[in-house]
């Protein structure tokens, strides 16, 4: 289904969840901070990005790794600009969208099980010139598949990400923001998910000067599910932000979101936004949303707002939770009556605290890597800064 | 040698209306080998006494000694107090979700031991303890108190005295919200330990039910933050005819 056919067969509805979007980058005004997208994001920081700043940086390399069955092909006569139903909604969405000089479109064919993860690796190699990439991931019907997004070294990026999950396919998208300290990286990530169709996407984000990740969802038929897990580390000055919006434009949809974060450091800046609309014709559907903070040192400020919106009174379940909290002085007392130290005590606990998503990725060639890159984080950190 | 010597301790908890007096002076000799069970009605302080051994912060000593083979327990961190040979088996057990009771279980022996336990043994060892304690070994995979039962947390704490192998243990109504089965097996768990050389226990309890199956040497009776009257597993006799009341009304 393209864009406009879904647009057609919705009811217009009335929600500031779901700003008016442009392919058209002078449609969309440069940002000041005021605005309600805006307000939790450093603009200053963001090198132009948002405003004029040229997007035909090639500091970069790109490496593919995939089983054979998976097509990689590079177009560049702009044909998949918005194949996913993304109509960009924002400055930096429309300019990296405009400016990418071409897309590399990544599919899993019909009724393929692939056995092992396809990789794309993003190396930056400098910030002074911003780049502009676009990546469309199709899963055909009835494929399954894992596909993990790394991101490393230094850059400043715009990208649009498309994802389509065809009918009764199964995608994961696993995505690791493991940049140097002065990246930034501005992302948007679409989702069309199919009739019956499974997406899980898994946002893991590390490093970075600022990283703002905008991942939308909607279903271009009934029966498609959704989960989200995202997992974020923020050091001291650190900007990580996810807004998230799960739109249900199909009956008997599903949505599960669980982001969770630690913050350390002077500030050290966490924003998470999770909207949900449920729409008229979304009867039948089941959402959840949770976002929890862990706050180890004093300085550090989490922004957590869920937003759910219901247009049916017809929903089989509904809900959310978000919480951001210290360490638990009963938890460390349990430990430390065992012996363990302080520190080793606030490791474990953290360590805890992420392990308990990490186990939920389902993609086990990751999850030891992944927990290994949370211990080297904390000993690098928890250990040393935590009072 | 393990000798816990409480002379005098007064303890006062913060509240929102100011710091409340709970332990008002309390006086407690634990010789080598020995088992001493604090009994007492709700209220009494008995919880109060457990935290401020094992130096919880919301407990603040204002007066009095804790020392442990001589030492000043006082003076130590909660973890120094552990490593020193302290163990408390909490009335309440906390939830640590996503650390597994194999990780945490390592962790707190390699603390306590100053040293990595060698894996193979170690292994052997965990196995051994929650099958006495009849847990199933997939246990060790959960959480640290996750999801588990009254039954199951009581004899997680147990396994960990085994394990950890302190000095001195104080276990806080380990019997409470037992079935009989599990008091049993929590029963045996702690005579196992006190049959190694030279441990004390201290067995704070409501109810007289598991000193049929753990004999004190010596029985207290804790009322209002004091001890009001100690002898030995007579007065547990006494306090199952009589109940509380004879020490209540004097207290007053
Ligand atoms: N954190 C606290 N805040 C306020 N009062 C407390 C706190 N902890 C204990 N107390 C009070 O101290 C007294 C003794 O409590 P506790 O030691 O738990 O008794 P026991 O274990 O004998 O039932 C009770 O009156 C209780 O309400
Ligand atoms: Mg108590």
């Amino acid at each position: 289904m393209t864009a406009e056919v879904l647009e057609g067969a919705l009811e217009k509805v009335e929600s500031h969840l779901h700003p008016e979007g442009s392919f058209d980058v002078d449609a969309h005004e440069v940002p000041t901070g005021r605005e309600e997208i805006w307000r939790f994001t450093p603009l200053k920081r963001l090198r132009g990005i948002h405003a004029d700043a040229p997007l035909a940086g090639t500091s970069f390399t790109a490496s593919f790794d995939a089983p054979a069955s998976v097509r990689a092909d590079r177009l560049e006569d702009g044909s998949l600009k918005g194949v996913s139903g993304l109509v960009p909604w924002d400055r930096i969405s429309a300019r990296a969208l405009a400016e990418a000089k071409s897309s590399l479109a990544v599919t899993i064919p019909a009724e393929a099980v692939l056995e092992r993860p396809v990789f794309v690796t993003i190396r930056g190699t400098g910030t002074d010139e911003a780049t502009a990439a676009h990546l469309v991931i199709r899963a055909e019907k009835f494929s399954k598949a894992t596909v993990v997004l790394r991101f490393e070294g230094s850059m400043t990026l715009a990208d649009n990400v498309e994802i389509v999950v065809e009918d009764g396919a199964q995608l994961a998208v696993v995505s690791i923001d493991d940049w140097a300290d002065d990246a930034v990286h501005v992302g948007h990530r679409h989702v069309r998910v199919g009739r019956d169709a499974q997406f899980k996407h898994v946002d893991i984000t590390f490093g970075g000067d600022v990283v703002r990740h905008d991942t939308t969802a909607d279903y271009s038929g009934p029966g498609g599910a959704v989960e989200m897990l995202g997992l974020y580390f923020a050091d001291a000055g650190q900007h990580i932000e996810h807004r998230l919006f799960g739109d249900h434009t199909a009956p008997k949809t599903k949505s599960h979101v669980v982001y969770k974060g630690a913050l350390q450091g002077e500030k050290a800046h966490t924003v998470w936004i999770g909207n949900v609309l449920i729409r008229k014709v979304a009867e039948g559907i089941e959402t959840y949303e949770e976002n929890r903070n862990l706050v180890l040192t004093d300085g550090c400020q989490a922004d957590s707002v869920p937003n759910l919106e219901i247009e049916t009174g017809e929903i089989e379940g509904a809900g959310h939770a978000s919480a951001t909290a210290r360490f638990d002085d009963e938890q460390l007392f349990y430990l430390r009556s065992r012996g363990i130290s302080e520190k080793e005590a606030q490791r474990l606990v953290v360590h805890g605290f992420f392990n308990d998503l990490i186990r939920q990725i389902g993609v086990p060639e990751l999850e030891e890597s992944l927990a290994a890159t949370v211990e080297a984080e904390l000993a690098k950190n928890v250990l040393e800064g935590a009072q | 040698m393990s000798t816990l010597e409480i002379k005098d301790l007064q303890v006062q908890v913060n509240t929102e209306d100011g710091p409340k007096e709970i332990l008002k002076g309390v006086t407690l000799t634990i010789n080598d080998g020995e088992t001493h069970a604090i009994m007492g009605p709700n209220g009494s302080g008995k919880s109060t006494l457990a935290y401020s051994i094992a130096g919880h912060p919301r407990y603040e000593v204002t007066g009095g000694s804790v020392t442990l083979d001589g030492e000043d327990v006082l003076a130590m961190s909660v973890d120094e107090r552990a490593r020193a040979g302290l163990f408390l088996a909490m009335q309440y057990p906390v939830e640590v979700p996503g650390v597994s009771v194999a990780n945490f279980l390592r962790t707190a022996k390699t603390a306590i031991d100053g040293e990595a336990p060698k894996l193979r043994t170690w292994v052997k060892d965990v196995n051994a303890v929650l099958e006495r304690m009849n847990l199933d070994p997939t246990f060790s995979q959960r959480s640290v108190n996750e999801g588990f039962s009254g039954g199951e947390k009581k004899r997680h704490e147990i396994a960990q005295l085994d394990l950890l192998d302190p000095k001195v243990a104080i276990l806080d109504e380990t019997d409470s919200g037992l079935d009989i089965d599990a008091l049993k097996v929590v029963s045996e768990g702690v005579n196992r330990f006190r049959e190694r050389d030279g441990k004390g226990v201290l067995l704070i309890t409501h109810y007289t039910r598991i000193l049929r199956y753990i004999k004190p040497d010596h029985v207290h009776v804790f009322v209002a933050g004091r001890v009001a009257e100690s002898g030995g597993a007579e007065l547990a006799e006494e306090l199952e005819a009589n109940g509380y009341e004879r020490f209540l009304t004097a207290a007053v």
